[in-house]
C-alpha cells in the first residue's frame, strides 16, 4: 500500500535534487532552469498527493496555478538568458562573474 | 460578503490591472515614442490607487469587514499602510527613470508597465490572506522584477544582474512553495485563518518544516542573511532607477507579507519561528555591516546597508507584539525615504559627459564642488547609521523599544552594539566627501524632478522629520492593530 509518506519522501528527494542541481552545477545555466522546474514539480507532487490524502480540492487548484506560473517563469528565464548570451557569447555558469566584492 | 462588496474592496488592484492592460495596448500600437505619456498615466493610476486606499488606513479597516473573495484577500489598514508606501516608491521610480534611460537611448514603453504590474503584484502580496493569493502576488511582482533588473539590454552588468536575480529568486519561490505545500498538507488548508486554527497545540514535524521553509523563502525576498547573497550583485548591476525601486517597494511588500504570515498564519506558534527571526536579524545586522566595509561602489554599499537595515526591522518582528509591528512599519516608512534620498543622490552623480559615477573614490571633496549634494548624501549616511539628530534614529529607537518591552533585552543590546560597526562605513563615505582632496568629477546637472524629490526626501530624513513622529506613529499603530485584530 502506497501511503502519503511515500509521496512526501519522493517529492522531498526531487526537491533536494533540484536545489543541489542549482548549487553543484558548474557548466550551464540551462541546467539551472531544469533544476528550477524540478523543484516546482516536486512541489506539485506534494500538493496533489496531499490533496488526495485530505480529500480536499484546494491542493489540486494550487497545483494548476503553480504549473501556469512555472510556464511564465521559464519563458522569462529563457528570455533573460538570450539577452545575456547576446552580450557575453557564453552561458557557462563560471562566466557569470562580471561583478564581485 | 457578496461579489460586489469584494470587487469594491479590491478596487485598487482592479484599477491597476485594467490600467496596466490598457496602457499595454497603447505601448503596442504607439511604440516607444509613447513611453513618456505611459509613464505619466502610470503615475496617475498609482496616485488614484493611493487615494483609494488612504481612507482604509485612516478608518482602521479590519477583518471581517475588510475580507473579500471568500477570505482570499483582505483590504485592512495594515495592507493600506504598506500599499501607500509601495505606490509612493513605484511613483518615484517612474519619475526618475525616463531621464536616466533617455540618456542611454534605452527608454522603452514597457518600463512603466512593468513597474505598474510589479506594484499590482505587491498590492496582492500585502493583502493576501491565503497561500494561493500570496503566491500569485509574489510571482507577479518577481517576474516583473526579473525583467526590470535586465532592462538595460546593452549593458553586460544589467543582463548578469537579471540572470542572477532570476535564478536565486526562482529558487526562493521554490523553497517558499515547498514550505507552503507542507503547510497545506499538515494543516489541511491554505487560508491564514485556517492554518492558524490548525496550529494550536503541539506542532507536527511536517508543519515545523513548512514554517521553516516558508520563512527561508521569505528571507530570500527581503534579502535577510543568510539568504542575502544576491543583493549586492543585483543592486550594482541593475540600472539605478530600478535599484531605487528594488530597495524600496519590494522590500516593503515582502517584509509586510512576512509579518502577516508570521503573526497571523503562524501567530499561534510564536515559539516555532522566533528563534529563526532572531538569528536572521542578528546575522543580517553583522553581515550587512561587515560586508559593506570593503566596498568601492556606492550602489553595492547601499545594498549591504539594506541588508543591515532589514536586520534591524526583523528585531521588531522577533518581539511579536503590536508595538513591534508598529515599530517595524515606522522604520519601513523612514527606510523608504532614506533609500529614495540615497538613490536619487546617486542618480545625480554624473560626470561632464553625463555618465553615471558609482565609485566612492570619485566623491572625494564633493563638499567643495557640490555642497548641497554632499549635504544630502551626508544626511542619508548619518540617517542610515541612526545617528540621533536625523530621522533614521527614530526608526531604530521604536524597534529597540518594542524589543525591550518584549523582554528581548539581549537582542536589543547586541543590535545596538552591531550598529556601531555599521556607523564605520557610513562615516567613511562622509569622510571621503568632506575631508579628502577634491577630484571634481561630479559635473552633470540634474533635472528639476530629481531635485524636488531629493529635497522632499531629505527634508523627511532631516531633524524636521521628527515633526512627523506622532502622525506616523499613530498610523502605524492603527495598521498594527488591524494586523493583530484576529489574535
Amino acid at each position: 500500500m502506497i501511503g502519503i509518506e511515500h509521496y512526501v519522501v519522493v517529492s522531498s528527494i526531487l526537491f533536494v535534487l533540484g536545489v543541489l542541481g542549482i548549487f553543484l552545477n558548474r557548466k550551464n545555466v540551462i541546467v539551472i532552469l531544469m533544476a528550477i522546474e524540478l523543484i516546482l514539480l516536486s512541489v506539485n507532487l506534494n500538493l496533489v498527493a496531499f490533496s488526495a490524502f485530505l480529500h480536499d480540492l484546494t491542493g489540486q487548484i494550487f497545483a494548476m496555478f503553480v504549473l501556469t506560473v512555472a510556464a511564465g517563469e521559464a519563458a522569462i528565464g529563457l528570455a533573460i538568458l538570450v539577452i545575456y548570451f547576446r552580450g557575453r557569447g557564453s552561458i557557462a555558469v563560471d562566466d557569470v562573474n562580471r561583478m564581485k566584492g | 460578503m457578496d461579489l460586489q462588496h469584494s470587487l469594491w474592496l479590491g478596487a485598487p488592484e482592479e484599477l491597476l490591472s485594467v490600467a496596466g492592460l490598457a496602457l499595454l495596448m497603447v505601448a503596442a500600437f504607439a511604440g516607444d515614442k509613447a513611453s513618456r505619456l505611459i509613464s505619466i498615466l502610470s503615475v496617475a493610476a498609482l496616485t488614484v490607487c493611493a487615494i483609494m486606499v488612504a481612507p482604509e488606513l485612516c478608518s482602521g479597516a479590519t477583518s471581517p469587514d475588510a475580507d473579500a473573495f471568500n477570505g482570499l484577500y483582505r483590504a485592512d489598514a495594515f495592507a493600506a499602510f504598506a500599499k501607500l508606501l509601495i505606490y509612493a516608491a513605484a511613483g518615484v521610480t517612474l519619475i526618475v527613470a525616463p531621464s536616466f534611460f533617455d540618456r542611454l537611448k534605452a527608454m522603452r514603453a514597457e518600463f512603466p508597465l512593468l513597474v505598474l504590474f510589479a506594484a499590482l503584484g505587491m498590492g496582492l502580496m500585502v493583502s493576501a490572506t491565503d497561500l494561493i493569493t500570496l503566491y500569485i502576488g509574489l510571482e507577479l511582482n518577481s517576474l516583473a522584477a526579473y525583467v526590470l533588473a535586465a532592462f538595460l539590454r546593452v549593458d553586460d552588468r544589467s543582463a548578469e544582474a537579471g540572470l542572477k536575480y532570476f535564478v536565486l529568486g526562482a529558487l526562493a519561490s521554490g523553497i517558499l512553495l515547498f514550505g507552503m505545500s507542507l503547510t497545506y498538507g499538515f494543516t489541511g488548508g491554505t487560508s491564514f485563518v485556517g492554518i492558524r486554527a490548525a496550529l494550536t497545540g503541539p506542532m507536527s514535524t511536517g508543519a515545523v518544516f513548512g514554517v521553516v521553509f516558508m520563512l527561508s523563502g521569505l528571507a530570500f525576498k527581503i534579502s535577510a542573511a543568510p539568504f542575502h547573497m544576491w543583493t549586492p550583485d543585483v543592486y550594482e548591476g541593475a540600472p539605478t532607477p530600478v535599484t531605487t525601486f528594488f530597495a524600496t517597494a519590494p522590500k516593503v511588500a515582502a517584509l509586510t507579507l512576512t509579518m502577516r504570515v508570521a503573526l497571523e498564519a503562524f501567530g499561534a506558534q510564536v515559539g516555532a519561528w522566533q528563534q529563526i527571526v532572531i538569528f536572521a536579524s542578528l546575522l543580517s545586522i553583522v553581515i550587512g555591516a561587515l560586508g559593506a566595509i570593503g566596498q568601492a561602489n556606492i550602489k553595492r554599499l547601499m545594498a549591504y546597508s539594506s541588508i543591515n537595515n532589514i536586520g534591524f526591522m526583523l528585531i521588531g518582528l522577533a518581539a511579536a507584539t503590536p508595538r513591534g509591528a508598529s515599530g517595524m512599519l515606522v522604520y519601513l516608512a523612514i527606510y523608504v525615504a532614506m533609500s529614495v534620498a540615497g538613490f536619487v543622490t546617486v542618480l545625480l552623480l554624473r560626470d561632464e559627459n553625463g555618465d553615471a559615477i558609482e565609485a566612492i573614490a570619485d566623491l572625494s571633496g564633493l563638499s567643495k564642488t557640490r555642497p548641497w549634494l554632499a549635504l544630502a548624501m551626508a544626511s542619508v549616511m548619518f540617517s542610515l547609521a541612526g545617528i540621533p539628530p536625523l530621522f533614521g534614529f527614530w526608526g531604530k529607537f521604536v524597534v529597540f523599544q518594542a524589543a525591550v518591552e518584549a523582554h528581548l533585552v539581549v537582542l536589543a543590546a547586541l543590535g545596538i552594539a552591531a550598529s556601531v560597526i555599521g556607523a564605520f562605513y557610513y562615516l567613511k563615505v562622509v569622510k571621503v566627501m568632506y575631508f579628502d582632496e577634491a577630484v571634481d568629477k561630479v559635473r552633470g546637472a540634474g533635472e528639476l524632478s530629481h531635485t524636488v524629490l531629493l529635497v522632499l526626501s531629505t527634508l523627511v530624513i532631516s531633524p524636521l522629520g521628527y515633526l512627523l513622529t506622532r502622525w506616523l506613529g499613530h498610523l502605524a499603530d492603527i495598521a498594527a492593530a488591524s494586523l493583530f485584530h484576529i489574535a
